[in-house]
């Protein structure tokens, strides 16, 4: 059915995901040729473990995203959940089990106290996020002193490997943690968004929530789970930071917000809301890993690199507004918009 | 839903009405918290406070006036600070390269001029295209000014390597710092841009065009605005108030870096939502976010004065912010009904 496969081609043509694709393969392709060291094995696993932590945050504000608000305050969350666990670990000396758990709880604890400014007191998203993030993050200093905490337990720190290969140029490629967790965190939110009923509520609820809360569904609850699923996650990151580094420093994820946000609406996901799926979110990161591994490896001094993110940023979501508006006027009711 | 008193008439009526009226909640909680900090910390009503006061505001003042123009639109320019910077790294950079040690003081004065033109421009070309980007590409502008504040920090930072430079011919820094009747130039500066900014907002057709396109753009522009023009003048007038930020910058630091200032980025939107700015866009007054920015100096000047880390009056400022809106909303669904009994 031709007819069919060309419908699916302009279905296809929208979807910021196919244009990421493009890109990233161009950029690929060019840095393949230019740095010799970029198309191997271990560096791609290396830029993997690099940007688990990245990808993981992502996920979870890929879903408030798509409900329609914004959080600003996942970075100072993780810090928190962080350096609350380490205390536990390293001061009270927990087992591994508690201690994850006081963690992701911290984080699901202030997700929520997000979710009940934005949804009981109805303070716009981004202000209650804003003032959440200023009241734990300067709570978190004033508290710590700004002091690290260094002696974390072995559980923790020491490397978790679970397939070690060495290749035949000598290399050893390892698949750690960090990655293992983020595939099971990309994997859990996709079923979450596409596959369960409450994920296909976000959706809705970004789209409309007036239309959302007539059709039942329950706004409240949907707002308490993404915030709160954003706090687990960014809880979540944050213990892996740590693991990677083997240390909890209460600023080190500071002012990554605007970046993983960036990387959020790299893959698509819409400010507005209703909008954006998880590959999406995962092309957006490896887009922003490659352009920064690549420039590195080409020698590229690593103060350029913020002037390629605006650029890339820019002309990105210009070239996705602006071809799913030339979209919009061509498509007539028989086509339902696609969110994967 | 930040406006604070949605029953007198709806905003239209707030909009137009005098400046002071809408604020009385704000002023309370000022006054409340002058006596409070007074009571407190001995010696608070002091010559010394206010003139720190007077020296510590502008800053912020200049930079949150850059966020309330977008803010109005129902925008947001997150990119004030990077301009702020790159602004007061140019004239640096053009004054310490063209200033010769032996060089005449009118040579020098030229300098000077030359520099702050030069600045003024970088801000009018930054201003013009973000406005241009976030007019007709139609991106929402927190992520064109997400791009374009990467791309102005990536360029500043590339090109000093993140250091700070340093070089502010005596002749200005003595004048930026100078004060007239006991009052600091730059607080006078913070004054003048923020009367201006009040007239032009609240008494001419583009104030009025910019909180119609906050309220509703589509229809604006039936309404036959071109809310493009309208947009790219906007994000112009911010920029331009970057440049006086940038003045304010030279003055206190006397020196210029890309990474001054950073974490007055969300400060600024506290201040201004605060204020009774509708992050929404719509409505908002100057006044209000001048009696915000007052609130916001006294809470750091009091807990400063009374031993306390700086650390600790973010927080309080993030809870202010939160207690407001709160009292707000409650004042919105309960006030009222004990108004009509």
């Amino acid at each position: 059915m031709p007819e069919a496969a060309s419908s699916a081609m302009a279905r296809w043509r929208r979807r910021p995901e196919l244009w990421l694709l493009l890109v990233i393969l161009i950029v690929g392709t060019i840095f393949s040729a230019l740095a010799p060291g970029f198309l191997t094995l271990p560096n791609v696993i290396d830029l993997l473990d690099t940007y688990s932590v990245q990808a993981i945050i992502a996920m979870g504000l890929f879903v408030v995203l798509v409900s329609g608000g914004i959080d600003i305050s996942f970075a100072a969350t993780a810090s928190v959940a962080q350096y609350c666990a380490a205390l536990l670990a390293a001061r009270v000396g927990l087992p591994a089990p508690v201690v994850i758990l006081a963690g992701l709880a911290v984080g699901a604890a202030l997700g929520c106290l997000n979710a009940a400014l934005i949804h009981y007191l109805r303070i716009t998203s981004i202000i209650a996020t804003i003032s959440m993030m200023s009241i734990s993050f300067s709570l978190l200093m004033y508290f710590s002193g700004g002091r690290s905490i260094y002696d974390l337990p072995d559980w923790w720190t020491s490397r978790v490997t679970f397939y070690r290969t060495e290749l035949a140029s000598g290399d050893i490629v390892r698949i750690t943690l960090p990655i293992v967790v983020m595939a099971a965190v990309a994997l859990l939110t996709w079923a979450i968004m596409t596959r369960a009923s409450i994920g296909r509520q976000l959706y809705a609820m970004g789209g409309n929530p007036e239309a959302a809360r007539r059709i039942g569904a329950r706004i409240g609850v949907l707002t308490f789970f993404a915030y709160g699923y954003l706090g687990v996650l960014a809880a979540l990151g944050g213990m892996v930071q740590a693991h990677r580094v083997g240390e909890s420093v209460p600023n080190a994820m500071v002012n990554t917000e605007l970046a993983i946000l960036s990387a959020a609406v790299l893959g698509g996901a819409s400010l507005t809301g209703g909008i954006g799926t998880v590959p999406g979110v995962l092309l957006g990161i490896v887009l922003l890993a490659i352009l920064q591994n690549g420039l590195n490896l080409l020698g590229v001094s690593s103060y350029f690199f913020q002037i390629v993110i605006g650029i890339t940023i820019l002309v990105s979501t210009s070239i996705t507004v602006i071809s799913s508006r030339r979209g919009r006027r061509h498509r007539i009711l028989e086509e339902a918009p696609a969110h994967g | 839903m930040a406006d604070p008193t949605p029953t007198d008439g709806g905003g239209l009526l707030r909009f137009f009405r005098g400046a002071p009226g809408g604020h009385l909640g704000l002023l309370a909680l000022l006054a409340a918290l002058l006596l409070l900090f007074s009571a407190l910390v001995p010696g608070f009503l002091s010559q010394g406070t206010l003139n720190s006061f007077m020296y510590q505001l502008p800053l912020l003042g200049l930079l949150s006036l850059a966020m309330v123009v977008p803010l109005l639109t129902g925008g947001l320019n997150l990119a004030i600070i990077a301009t702020t910077n790159q602004c007061a790294l140019l004239m640096v950079w053009i004054m310490r390269s063209l200033i010769a040690p032996d060089a005449s003081g009118a040579a020098v004065l030229g300098v000077i001029a030359l520099a702050l033109v030069a600045g003024l421009l970088l801000c009018l070309v930054i201003g013009l295209l973000t406005g241009v980007l976030v007019a007709y590409t139609g991106v929402h502008p927190i992520l064109v000014t997400l791009g374009t504040k990467s791309l102005i920090d990536g360029i500043s930072i590339y090109l000093t390597r993140g250091m700070a430079l340093s070089g502010v011919p005596d002749a200005l820094s003595s004048t930026l710092n100078a004060s007239i009747l006991g009052v600091p130039l730059i607080f006078l500066l913070l004054v003048v841009a923020a009367v201006l900014l009040g007239i032009i907002l609240k008494h001419t057709p583009f104030g009025i065009a910019c909180a119609m396109i906050g309220s509703n753009i589509e229809a604006t522009r039936y309404s036959a605005i071109d809310t493009r023009r309208v947009l790219v003048g906007v994000y112009t007038l911010s920029s331009v108030t970057c440049f006086l930020a940038a003045l304010v910058v030279l003055g206190t630091f006397n020196s210029a870096s890309a990474d001054y200032a950073q974490s007055y980025l969300l400060v600024t939107i506290l201040a201004a939502v605060l204020g009774g700015v509708d992050p929404f866009g719509g409505f908002g007054t100057v006044s209000g976010l001048m009696i915000a920015l007052a609130i916001l100096q006294v809470i750091s000047s009091g807990l400063n004065q009374f031993g306390l880390s700086n650390y600790l009056t973010v927080a309080i400022w993030g809870g202010t912010l939160i207690g407001v809106v709160v009292a707000q909303t409650a004042w919105a669904a309960f006030g009222p009904r004990w108004r009509r009994k």
